[in-house]
């Protein structure tokens, strides 16, 4: 039962204590039988050199930290197994984003673009004792949007975020700003509408998918861009 | 080297589901709060809670708080404080509302109310039938309920330090607490954080355990901070062993499953849970299904090759339920079983999942440790609430979604504890004595020196091991007395432990090692604690535990009806009683009876 297998990678390698530029570092790792994942493997090669660095947390595909681009595809390393992967697997950091060290990258930019969605519900009546009432219809129109991760995987594969990550919300963000304009509870839609009434924030999306190609939730930020486009065209007429 | 000093009315430990709901009532009520935290908040372990959170809501069966409260205290096997108990069971439906009206997306009943399913432990009437109290949307609560209260933090300003990693807890010579040391991650920097008021929401520590659903991340960090301060840890020898994590991975199935109807089965097809629980079968109680999976499989009836796991079955439901009410799941099969639900049957074994002890603290959240003959006297400025808390409301075993319960009542409660004791001007900036930030700096400067050490991954492998072999599911009198002399010696290696990363930017490295020291506390005070308790109670059994008139289920209330204290300094243990009283006259104490389901 137990087969060793040793695995070849190439690897991203940036640390500003002593590298004046990333290098790809060539290296193999032997696995156990129970090394199923890319996360699995990379825990390996960090036990083998402890100066590799990469975020992860939760393992299992829900908390959103091991992030990568994995073989040319951005993906969560977790979710990711190893089996699939053609040799050597090649890991570089989410692109367009800023690298701090190795697969590190600085999602400040990201979180800026998320949070300018003003991504919390606004509902302006009182409170009342119990819960507001929402229909299961209603409710079924969060499926598909309220379970985003904020990976980053959709936003840093999308060519008019890497072109403008300051002005065009992405994929996540918009995806989060549907989030909100689907809930029936939300009074603010036309606020919502009005702060994604631009040139940049929501109509730099051109419709190229690859937001929907790498979400590892299998969502589709794409769908929920029309929609929102669709509801900016009704508010027009 | 030089050490930045930042000072704040309150800092808080942690973002996960307790750290958010504390930074809400502090950011609203005006008070300068920083929100420390290694992870980005949403990354915090409460993401991955599944099933639901416990409220009497009443929505689909008839329910009431005194039900629930029965439960919880039958399900603690009587270890729970009575008084924290009722404040929890009686504040569940306003702080779930409050949630729905931040926008938490619950499922829906068809007349629009929060659906609610049926959970281990949970019952109508005082142990009757299963009730519908677990609130839920779909098998993903804990990523819902992080998402808006974060989400909701957003709105409140709450201004975040994300990525930086709390260090240490600093005290002055009166035992006051006065904030924490911390290490931001990028820079590699230590800074002090200077605060009237501290609290802590760090989470648990499962990560002792070699076969564990936790993230990587839950290495008890609050908790290894008090204890190396000095508080003492209350009842860390009980640990809840999930019924159901992957055979193999250890990631987590919801007992939400059991709820929707799923069936544990051993080799021969049987649903063998009738046989240990005939009344609630599936959904008993967490450390009854893990201990009766376990004898399944010790007494041969395991399946697979080995025998060394269960399964839970649920291709009886339609594959409509299970795309509704648990898509997650499916998701979490497929990848990690290899197993789609709807056509076969999830392997499953009993996995660590919950540490029910913690920081001692009352239902304020105010941390409490024994003074001048009083054992509940609270330390000037330190909170505590969530999993590293021990409140305590699940005693010896919890209830499954009474852990979501917990860290919003408890996390709401110090923060109200804290803005009230603000407002009164109770709470003051006391000076900060000049080695504040020593034991922090002395840490890293022996991690940038050590040489001829151990590595970090070995020792941690070894503590992971040795927990598992002797502080198990089932406990045995012997070997926990090696285990106890086993850990203090992989404890003392911890001592040396040494990295090659020398670098400060990102150096995670570094941070694994200076988890290690904390998850190194809370595996001695698991295996101190649980050898010196010599009965079977809740989550901790043992072999020389007999079952008879005298010690139902082995429980020895005449001896053990007390909590646990552990100390850090000479691993001392001191004990202190079980509160029976509720905290008001609108219920009788629940008393003490054999626990059967």
């Amino acid at each position: 039962m137990s087969s060793k297998r040793t695995v070849q990678f190439k690897i991203y390698r940036y640390n500003p204590d002593k590298d004046d530029k990333p290098y790809m570092q060539d290296i193999s790792v032997e696995l156990e039988e129970s090394d199923k994942k890319l996360l699995d493997a990379l825990v390996r090669l960090k036990a083998k050199d402890d100066t590799l660095s990469f975020r992860r947390s939760c393992r299992e595909g829900v908390c959103g930290s091991d992030a990568m681009n994995i073989n040319g595809k951005n993906g969560l390393a977790c979710l990711t197994s190893v089996e699939e992967l053609a040799q050597p697997i090649t890991i570089r950091p989410l692109p367009g984003l800023p690298v701090i060290r190795d697969v590190i990258v600085d999602m400040t930019q990201f979180f800026k673009q998320y949070h300018s969605i003003k991504p919390y519900l606004v509902n302006n009546d009182p409170a009342p004792e119990r819960e507001r009432l929402q229909s299961p219809e209603d409710r079924e129109e969060l499926n598909g949007l309220y379970e985003c991760i904020l990976c980053a995987c959709c936003s840093t594969s999308c060519p008019s975020f890497w072109w403008n990550p300051d002005k065009f919300v992405g994929p996540a963000g918009l995806l989060a700003a549907y989030r909100f304009l689907a809930d029936t509870r939300d009074q603010a839609t036309s606020e919502r509408l009005d702060n994604l009434e631009d040139p940049y924030r929501l109509f730099r999306c051109h419709s190229i998918m690859n937001c929907v190609d790498v979400c590892p939730k299998g969502l589709n930020p794409t769908k929920a861009i029309g929609k929102i486009k669709d509801m900016m065209v009704r508010r027009a007429v | 080297m030089k050490v930045a000093k930042h000072t704040f009315d309150a800092v808080i430990v942690g973002a996960g589901g307790a750290g958010l709901r504390a930074a809400l009532q502090l950011s609203e009520a005006g008070l300068k709060t920083a929100v420390l935290t290694k992870v980005f908040p949403t990354r915090s372990h409460t993401v991955a809670a599944q099933g639901g959170v416990a409220a009497s809501l009443g929505n689909s069966t008839e329910d009431n708080w005194h039900w629930h409260m029965y439960d919880t205290v039958k399900g603690s096997d009587w270890l729970g404080d009575q008084d924290a108990i009722e404040f929890m069971v009686k504040k569940a439906n306003e702080v779930v509302v409050e949630l729905e009206h931040y926008g938490m997306p619950f499922d829906r009943t068809d007349n629009g109310k929060i659906y609610q399913r049926p959970f281990g432990g949970h019952s109508q009437n005082y142990g009757q039938t299963p009730v519908s109290r677990s609130c839920a949307a779909a098998d993903r609560t804990g990523h819902a309920m992080l998402h808006a209260l974060y989400q909701r933090n957003v709105r409140a300003n709450t201004q975040f330090f994300v990525e930086w990693m709390a260090m240490d807890l600093i005290r002055n010579a009166d035992g006051d607490v006065l904030g924490v040391t911390a290490m931001e991650m990028e820079t590699g920097e230590v800074s002090i954080f200077h605060a009237k008021a501290t609290i802590f929401a760090t989470g648990g520590a499962g990560r002792i355990y070699y076969s564990s659903t936790n993230a990587f991340i839950n290495t008890g960090d609050g908790v290894g901070m008090a204890a190396r301060a000095g508080i003492p840890l209350e009842d860390m020898e009980f640990w809840q062993f999930h019924p159901t994590g992957v055979a193999g991975a250890g990631v987590l199935i919801t007992e939400g499953v059991r709820g929707e109807g799923g069936i544990l089965r051993n080799a021969a097809g049987e649903r063998f849970m009738e046989r240990y629980a005939p009344n609630l079968k599936d959904l008993a109680s967490r450390d009854v299904v893990s201990r009766s999976m376990v004898t399944e499989i010790n007494e041969g009836r395991g399946c697979g090759s080995e025998k060394d796991h269960v399964l839970l079955d649920i291709t009886h439901l339609s594959p409509e339920t299970i795309m509704k009410r648990l898509p997650g799941i499916r998701e979490i099969s497929i990848q990690f079983a290899g197993v789609d639900p709807i056509k076969a049957p999830i392997p499953v074994v009993p996995t660590c999942h919950y540490q029910m002890g913690g920081i001692p603290t009352n239902y304020k959240g105010q941390v409490i440790v024994p003074k001048d003959g009083n054992p509940n006297v609270p330390v000037s400025g330190f909170y505590a609430a969530g999993e590293c808390a021990c409140a305590s409301v699940h005693g010896a075993n919890r209830l499954g979604t009474n852990s979501l319960l917990d860290l919003l009542v408890f996390g709401k409660s110090a923060g109200e504890t804290v803005v009230a004791d603000f407002k009164s001007g109770q709470l003051t900036l006391k000076p900060l004595p000049d080695d504040a930030a020593d034991v922090s700096l002395a840490r890293i400067a022996r991690l940038e020196t050590q040489t001829n050490g151990v590595e970090v991954n070995d020792v941690r492998l070894d503590m992971q091991r040795t927990m598992q072999k002797h502080a198990g599911v089932f406990r045995f009198a012997d070997m926990l007395k090696e285990g106890v002399e086993k850990i203090l010696e992989v404890a003392e290696r911890a001592k040396h432990t040494q990295i090659k990363d020398k670098s400060k930017v990102w150096n995670t490295a570094r941070t694994e090692a200076l988890e290690l020291d904390n998850l190194i506390e809370v595996a001695k005070a698991t295996m101190i604690s649980a050898e010196a308790r010599k009965e079977s109670r809740g989550a901790h059994v043992r072999d020389d535990a007999l079952d008879c008139a005298e010690t139902p289920n082995g429980r020895d209330d005449k001896n053990w009806l007390k909590h646990t204290l552990w100390y850090s300094e000479g691993n001392r243990l001191d004990y202190k009683p079980v509160n029976l009283q509720p905290m008001s006259a609108d219920v009788e104490p629940i008393a003490l009876a054999k626990r059967t389901y």
